[in-house]
């Protein structure tokens, strides 16, 4: 952490974007994690993405629970709505905010502890309901707010900084989007904004639960030699499936690959994910080949990251429910009191 | 590529744009801060060790430093160093105590000085401490050449010139006042084992036109007429005058003539406004006194009636540049204009006179009358004759005759010492950590937002009545402060240790510039362009780093740096520090075997 604000000058060339907007406009506080901390390369890849997405931030909503990871928002997207719950309470305020009002961008940011122990039930029911979001996850395998105990995704036989071994099967969140219905399931690694970013911005694009497991290293508590979540660990053990060129409506296309190398994946506002396949042939819309492909990988040690399944226009809450196009906040008292003459015919159509 | 390992005094001292900047390379940032912590003493005597005259040149000097300050870079104007180096003058204690005490045991050799000026006084400086027997001679009655004669008061209080003047003399250094030299054979005769020659360039160039001759009386050479004024000799001037040129000389003309009763004054110029020779904030100066300054006028006739000046006639111009990009003022074809006038100054350039070196004494000169002087031993064809200042490659300003001084006195203590003249020792440093705690420096790495500050002047209605009345107030110590903050603290640099970083981002996250990237190594051109930010400031280097665990390899641009130190702050394993580089150059009494 750092005692000083960010200091306010910015290179005299930075770049700006369509908004008029530099990078830096997408800042928040300064973070108060600790030096290093692998949340706090998510949060910059957040901002990069929103940056280059030439997102106005008041029309972001970001939610978050507790922990290390849900203090994020606070250091990101100064300009923006947020809304910090309670534990592990995130999914259900979002959906909440999301029903009342579908015009906004929401970003649930959550973590290990966060998402799946506490608030297990809630990231399944936000999932599964279709709810259209961005779910990060920054994922580092340890309570690190309570010194480091081990999380619900520490992987068995993992080691604690003073050698305890962990007992226990890990949830893997990736996998358990798959299962619920996620359309739009990413796995991917503080430490390679290469790969962040596109994700982000592609998985903000997607309509629908979209779901990004982030490992992010705890760099107080868990990375370490023991550590399967620690830089060097994630590093040699990263198996990407694909690498993303997040493509918006309005870019031309300029790089070239060999036929059969790339996967074109179309969003549902006319953007386009370019998916540059890497090693296997890997289909990216299959979600019964992902999850086996998953389970081979995680038997083998490796960690599959990259898009690792995406559906094309899948529809979200809003269309399961048939709400009206208004955003249900901005229906005024006639649409929402319709008078006794309505109310007597829906009772006489009930009779 | 990795450019720090190949020179890293070079590398680091370069970072320091302002000390890499300064001829005398005094540590600008080092000084700037003791400033800020109220330690005026300190600040003026890191000053004098380097450069020699800190409240003269606080005041006058020409700031090679200003344009290179990084913080004009990031914002629109440089620190104020100049104007903070007179606060440490203006503010110190007595410092007197604090000089070197004269040499305890002389070493037998035996030095002579000719002229009194800064260049000299430098050399003394360097070498009377070291147990030299130097004697300086001079013309005129007190120490301190142009700058006593040709600045004026108003800008250069003599009780300034006399204090920092002293400080030398006090080392043991015998000044032979009122000497005019006019042998260096009969000097050379007098068994001195080396001899400066820091006479200065004392001929005032003068101007060639019809009408010049017949008007003599009312027509003055500008550097000579500045020292009659220095000295009382001039007490007043016409009413409407002329100053011609376009140097700082014309503008000290034309502000003392302003003082002295000059009602109508006007500088012309041959060359535009912004080609004059003048620094900036002397031509402001001068157009603040309500002086104008009227360009493209190149003199063509005196306008005179029974040998009493009338007035000048001048031809316009315009600039053409020819496709080497050299200057041509062309006519205009507009009529010539007659200005009216009582008085005309002449400063349309110096030149260097040596009447009084014989040409068969060992001493070669060049075509156009010029020594022959080594540039960096500043030796002449005579081994045990040294040049330096104006004397040695024509006018320039007082800090470059400190430092030919400060590099004249190397050579001749090597001479006398029986070393290699031409051996000059590399630069070297040393890095200290700045790190105190978790979040604690040694300085203060909170980036200030002020403005660059003005220095107060003296209301025109006072100061141009009395021509010893100094115009600029200079900063008190409050906004002195304020200024100091804004100081970028360049010298305190991020040192990077590749083989402790964990390649996690935090740096290149919170550093408020872009000026780091992790990437792949290349070749320097291709590698400036995919950084953070591209890296299009060709003058200034990129830091890189040995390869890291990824096989990639950290490169920091240096440009827009503001050495505040987040990422450090932000670097969980300390790959990343804060390390203060004090270069050491090479002076008088320093050999390369006690370096090696």
């Amino acid at each position: 952490m750092t005692y000083l604000p960010k200091p306010k000058f910015r290179h005299p060339a930075i770049e700006k974007n369509e908004l008029g907007l530099t990078h830096r406009d997408y800042e928040g506080a300064i973070s108060t994690l600790c030096a290093g901390c692998g949340h706090d390369s998510i949060s910059s890849a957040i901002m990069h993405a929103c940056f280059e997405l030439d997102l106005p931030p008041h029309r972001i909503a970001k939610l978050s629970g507790i922990g290390c990871s849900s203090k994020t928002p606070t250091y990101f997207l100064g300009n923006a709505h947020g809304f910090n719950s309670v534990h592990g309470r995130m999914p259900s305020v979002l959906t909440g905010a999301n029903l009342a009002n579908k015009d906004l961008i929401y970003l649930g940011v959550s973590g290990d502890g966060d998402s799946a122990s506490i608030g297990f039930g809630q990231f399944a029911h936000a999932i599964r309901r279709g709810v259209n979001m961005v779910y990060i996850v920054a994922n580092n395998g340890v309570y690190g707010l309570t010194k480091g105990q081990f999380s619900a995704t520490a992987d068995k036989g993992a080691t604690l900084k003073k050698g305890a071994a962990n007992p226990d099967d890990p949830i893997d969140l990736v996998m358990m989007a798959l299962h619920l219905g996620a359309s739009f399931v990413a796995r991917s690694f503080s430490g390679d904004k290469g790969q962040l970013v596109p994700l982000i911005k592609a998985a903000v694009e997607h309509k629908g639960p979209a779901f990004i497991d982030c490992i992010s290293p705890c760099v107080a508590f868990n990375n370490h030699d023991g550590s399967t979540k620690s830089f060097d660990y994630v590093r040699a053990h990263n198996e990407a499936v694909n690498a993303l060129d997040f493509i918006s409506e309005r870019a031309p296309i300029t790089t070239d690959y060999a036929p059969g190398e790339m996967q074109l994946v179309k969003l549902h506002d006319g953007s386009t994910i370019r998916l540059r396949k890497i090693g296997a042939d890997y289909d990216v819309h299959d979600r019964v080949a992902a999850i086996n492909y998953l389970m081979k990988h995680d038997v083998a040690g490796e960690i599959v990251t990259g898009l690792v399944y995406v559906e094309e226009d899948p529809g979200d809450m809003h269309d399961r429910l048939q709400t009206v196009d208004t955003p249900l906040n901005q229906l005024g008292d006639a649409d929402l009191i319709p008078g006794a003459a309505a109310l007597a015919k829906i009772n006489a159509s009930l009779r | 590529m990795r450019s720090d390992k190949v020179a890293p005094a070079d590398y680091f001292h370069k970072v320091v744009d302002c000390q890499w900047a300064c001829p005398a390379h005094t540590p600008v940032p080092e000084y700037i801060r003791l400033i800020a912590a109220g330690r005026y003493g300190d600040a003026y005597m890191i000053n004098w060790d380097s450069n020699v005259f800190p409240g003269i040149l606080g005041r006058t000097c020409d700031r090679p430093c200003e344009p290179a300050c990084r913080r004009g870079r990031v914002e629109d104007e440089p620190v104020a160093i100049c104007r903070l180096k007179r606060v440490a003058a203006d503010f110190k204690e007595n410092v007197k105590e604090r000089m070197p005490p004269k040499a305890a045991r002389k070493n037998g050799k035996r030095v002579a000085c000719i002229g009194a000026g800064p260049a000299s006084l430098t050399v003394a400086r360097d070498l009377a401490p070291l147990g030299y027997d130097v004697v300086v001679f001079d013309s005129e009655p007190k120490a301190g050449g142009m700058m006593r004669t040709q600045i004026p008061k108003f800008r250069l209080p003599e009780s300034v010139i006399d204090e920092e003047v002293d400080y030398v003399l006090d080392l043991g250094v015998t000044f032979r006042s009122g000497t005019r030299i006019d042998s260096l054979r009969q000097v050379m005769g007098e068994g001195y084992d080396a001899i400066f020659v820091g006479s200065g360039a004392p001929r005032g160039r003068d101007l060639d036109v019809p009408g010049r001759a017949e008007a003599a009386a009312q027509i003055h050479i500008g550097i000579d007429w500045l020292a009659n004024v220095a000295f009382g000799h001039v007490k007043k001037v016409s009413k409407r005058v002329i100053v011609l040129g376009g140097g700082n000389t014309a503008m000290d003309c034309c502000r003392s003539a302003r003082r002295l009763g000059g009602e109508d004054v006007k500088v012309v110029v041959r060359s535009g406004f912004e080609e004059m020779k003048a620094s900036p904030w002397e031509k402001e100066d001068a157009m603040h006194e309500g002086i104008p300054i009227l360009n493209f006028m190149v003199p063509k006739e005196v306008k005179h009636v029974d040998g009493r000046l009338t007035g000048m006639v001048f031809e316009k111009v315009r600039a053409e540049y020819d496709a080497r990009g050299r200057r041509n003022l062309v006519p205009t074809g507009e009529p010539d204009t007659l200005i009216e006038c009582d008085e005309v100054l002449v400063a349309v350039g110096q030149e260097n006179a040596f009447p009084w070196i014989e040409r068969d004494i060992g001493v070669e000169f060049d075509k156009s009358g010029m020594p022959i002087v080594d540039p960096v031993t500043y030796q002449s064809t005579a081994p045990n004759v040294f040049f330096g200042g104006d004397a040695a490659f024509g006018p320039k300003n007082i800090i470059w005759a400190v430092a030919h001084g400060h590099g004249a006195a190397f050579s001749i203590d090597a001479l006398c010492q029986g070393r290699d003249v031409a051996a000059r020792p590399a630069a070297d440093g040393v890095f200290v950590s700045q790190k105190m705690g978790i979040h604690e420096w040694t300085y203060d790495n909170d980036i200030s937002l002020q403005r660059r500050l003005k220095v107060p002047l003296r209301d025109n209605a006072v100061a141009l009545t009395d021509i010893r009345v100094e115009v600029e107030l200079g900063f008190d110590t409050r906004r002195a402060l304020s200024e100091a903050q804004r100081c970028l603290n360049c010298d305190v640099d991020t040192i990077f240790a590749a083989k402790l970083c964990i390649e996690c981002d935090a740096c290149v996250d919170i550093c408020p510039m872009d000026c780091i990237t992790f990437t792949k190594d290349g070749a320097e051109g291709e590698l400036r362009t995919r950084l953070t930010a591209p890296a299009v400031n060709l003058t200034q280097d990129l830091y890189v780093s040995d390869p890291l665990k990824t096989r990639r390899v950290m490169v920091k641009d240096e440009d827009v740096c503001l050495h505040c130190g987040l990422c450090a702050e932000r670097c969980p394993t300390g790959a990343w520090d804060m390390q203060k580089f004090s270069v050491q150059l090479p002076r008088a009494g320093t050999t390369c075997q006690s370096r090696a």
